[in-house]
């Protein structure tokens, strides 16, 4: 499942402009390499002038107050969202070019959960831009689907309908539908939000897996109690990047503090001072920023977008 | 028998019920994606707006040409569909307002164009307000021939790009970042729906079209469990709609087609939405009837379990009056119900003392599995 470089070539997809031998290159080190990107609603900076270098093979938070722009970040970064300004390459290359070899996996709320199909279906949606044009899929995306559905324990609701899942399962089968894509670079925008303990380890154990396997994960995250156990690379963002390095650099008391300004008074309680609990078990109860571990209610209803 | 005949092989009818029938698939199948996009209210800016182009098509062809008339109906509408969303994206209107806007803009200077080119006693101008309510009866072999080439060039981009407007219409974000072009999938599925509602301004007329393009896939929704299906069910409920909507209008003479049409699609609709199976009213009440009555049974037996159990005797005769008040309800049917299933008995206790039960071997076996059951489901 996890990519072998052989695989890569075979894609083409919408994305099928091809690769010249000798592109020029730029930050070719770099997973993710953003310069001087301002993204702006109705005149209002969303994102001021960012600088971001992600290497390669690090799983990576993107931490933030509400309304620091951390999922605009990532739209910004996959095309979604045009910049004011900006330059942005992955392995070295503008995103058309990469698109290939990227997985997204988007905040569960922004579809409606109560469209007429299947988990398996929904899985195989991942393989709809190797696919490409006029053609449908077959047998081996089937498969695909089947196996990546496996990976996330999600074998037994293949056929179930997406409206009777759980907000825990709903996200896992995003989580399969992104890993059908065999990427190396793998953006997720607040994976953990709103689901149950079992699902949030079993997604960080997958995630881990990933970057074992020398792939970029980069993520959304709301919960800085777990920040230091899940993640080795860190950027802290509040319309600005106030700070980007390894985790253990960057999640002190100061950086925080810069980053979420007003709301230092919750910091204060929070316990960032204390040593990082132990890798793996989900997160400790206790006022987290955005607690929102709700996984009892209805699929929510898409939002606006 | 021979008066059926005759009836179904008359020319007009058998125009009006095949205009009908085509009008059903093309709006059956487009409907579906507007739905589901939550951009229902889309179908009715787009018919309302079609009337300005209907009669910028006439003064602009001099007669009443259906193929002018239905191009200045899909222009206005486009022009609407692009007004609305400039209002959404550049200012801070929320989508419905735009629609709404733009529905009213359009409608309006229809009306005023309308009255216009009738107050220039343009002899040839008779019935051009057919086209607010639609005239079935006045659709020529011609006309059917235009209808069913636009339905089929919507029905061949539907099954050519299936894929993509599934995907777009499910999650657009992410088929952005699978590098669709999903501005321009959501324009041509806004485009086509313009061309269904185009199809149906003669037989189903500007202000009642949207039903015609909401009422059958909101219908079909409530059967389906894939968007194939839907989209089929929904363009056979069209055809349905439609050809039912034409005979009932020529067998009774006087009534208007096309809003018996759109009487019979919001027929499908109440039916569907009380009766689909899973999501229908009646499952729905019915499956929650039962649950809660299995839930009474289960919850009689775990008590009586817990008592016998509490008084280290398994067949403890317990009093029903006191799992009334336990329960506070009446257990008297549960326990019937439960002596139905062999799971509880009657017992002779004291019977002047009122009415004793007890669990047969069955009636603890279930109780015991039913506990750990629960015990499973908190852990």
């Amino acid at each position: 499942m996890l990519m072998s470089p052989s695989s890569r070539r075979r894609r083409q997809g919408y994305a099928a402009a091809a690769r010249p031998a000798a592109a020029r290159l730029h930050e070719p080190r770099l997973a993710a390499h953003v310069e001087d990107l301002t993204v702006s609603y109705h005149d209002k900076p969303v994102l001021f002038d960012i600088d971001l270098n992600v290497p390669p093979g690090v799983m990576c938070a993107i931490v933030g107050p509400n309304g620091a722009g951390k999922s605009t970040l990532i739209k910004a970064i996959l095309g979604l969202v045009k910049p004011t300004s900006g330059h942005i390459t992955l392995h070295g290359l503008p995103y058309r070019q990469v698109r290939a070899r990227v997985g997204y996996v988007p905040q569960r709320s922004t579809v409606d959960w109560d469209f007429p199909t299947t988990v398996h279906d929904v899985v195989t949606m991942g393989l709809y831009g190797q696919i490409g044009w006029f053609k449908r899929p077959g047998r081996r995306e089937r498969e695909k689907a089947s196996e990546a559905l496996k990976m996330v324990g999600m074998q037994d609701f293949a056929r179930r309908q997406i409206s009777q899942l759980s907000g825990g399962q709903q996200q896992r089968v995003f989580l399969a539908r992104a890993l059908v894509q065999e990427a190396d670079v793998y953006f997720l925008d607040e994976p953990m939000a709103g689901v149950d303990a079992t699902t949030e380890r079993a997604i960080v154990k997958i995630l881990g897996a990933l970057r074992d396997a020398g792939k970029t994960v980069i993520v959304v995250h709301h919960d800085l109690q777990t920040v230091r156990s899940y993640f080795d690379w860190l950027v802290l963002l509040n319309v600005r990047v106030i700070a980007q390095g390894p985790v253990d650099d960057i999640y002190t008391a100061d950086n925080l503090r810069a980053t979420y300004g007003g709301q230092i008074a919750l910091l204060e309680h929070g316990d960032f001072t204390r040593p990082a609990p132990a890798p793996g078990p989900g997160p400790a109860p206790g006022p987290g920023f955005d607690a929102q571990k709700e996984d009892a209610g209805p699929p929510q209803a898409a939002e606006a977008r | 028998m021979s008066g059926l005949l005759a009836f179904l092989s008359d020319y007009t009818i058998q125009n009006v019920a095949l205009g009908a029938a085509i009008l059903g698939v093309i709006s059956g199948v487009l409907g579906c994606f507007a739905v589901l996009r939550q951009q229902s209210l889309l179908g009715d800016t787009l018919s309302h707006a079609a009337l300005p182009g209907i009669c910028l098509g006439f003064i602009f062809a001099g007669t009443r040409e259906l193929s002018a008339i239905l191009a200045g109906a899909l222009l206005t509408g486009i022009l609407a569909a692009l007004f609305m969303l400039a209002l959404s994206r550049r200012t801070r209107l929320k989508t419905d307002a735009a629609l709404g806007i733009s529905l009213s803009v359009f409608f309006a200077i229809g009306i005023v164009l309308l009255t216009y080119i009738q107050g220039t006693g343009n002899a040839a101008q008779g019935g051009l307000d057919t086209f607010l309510f639609g005239q079935a009866a006045a659709i020529l072999r011609s006309d059917i021939y235009v209808m069913g080439t636009i339905t089929l060039i919507g029905l061949g981009l539907v099954l050519a790009f299936w894929k993509e407007f599934k995907l777009v219409t499910f999650d657009p974000g992410f088929a952005g970042s699978l590098g669709m072009p999903v501005t321009v999938v959501e324009t041509a599925l806004t485009l086509l729906i313009a061309l269904a509602v185009v199809v149906g301004l003669q037989m189903v007329g500007v202000v009642l079209m949207a039903a015609m393009v909401i009422a059958p896939a909101a219908a079909a929704r409530q059967w389906v469990r894939s968007l194939e299906a839907m989209v089929i069910l929904s363009a056979l409920m069209g055809i349905i709609a439609g050809v039912s909507g034409a005979l009932v209008s020529a067998l009774a003479t006087g009534l208007a087609t096309g809003p018996l049409v759109v009487l019979a699609a919001s027929a499908l609709v109440l039916v569907s939405i009380f009766l689909a199976p899973e999501r229908g009213l009646l499952w729905s009440g019915l499956r929650r009837w039962r649950a809660e009555r299995h839930l009474r049974g289960r919850q009689v037996l775990a008590t009586m379990y817990e008592l016998a159990a509490a008084h280290d005797n398994p067949a403890y005769p317990a009093e029903q009056s006191m799992l009334d008040a336990y329960h506070g309800l009446g257990t008297g049917k549960v326990l019937h119900r439960l002596q139905g299933r062999g799971l509880v008995r009657r017992t002779t206790h004291m019977p002047q003392e009122g009415i004793h039960w007890e669990l047969t071997e069955d009636g603890r076996h279930e109780a015991r599995r039913s506990l750990a059951a629960l015990g499973k489901d908190e852990s």
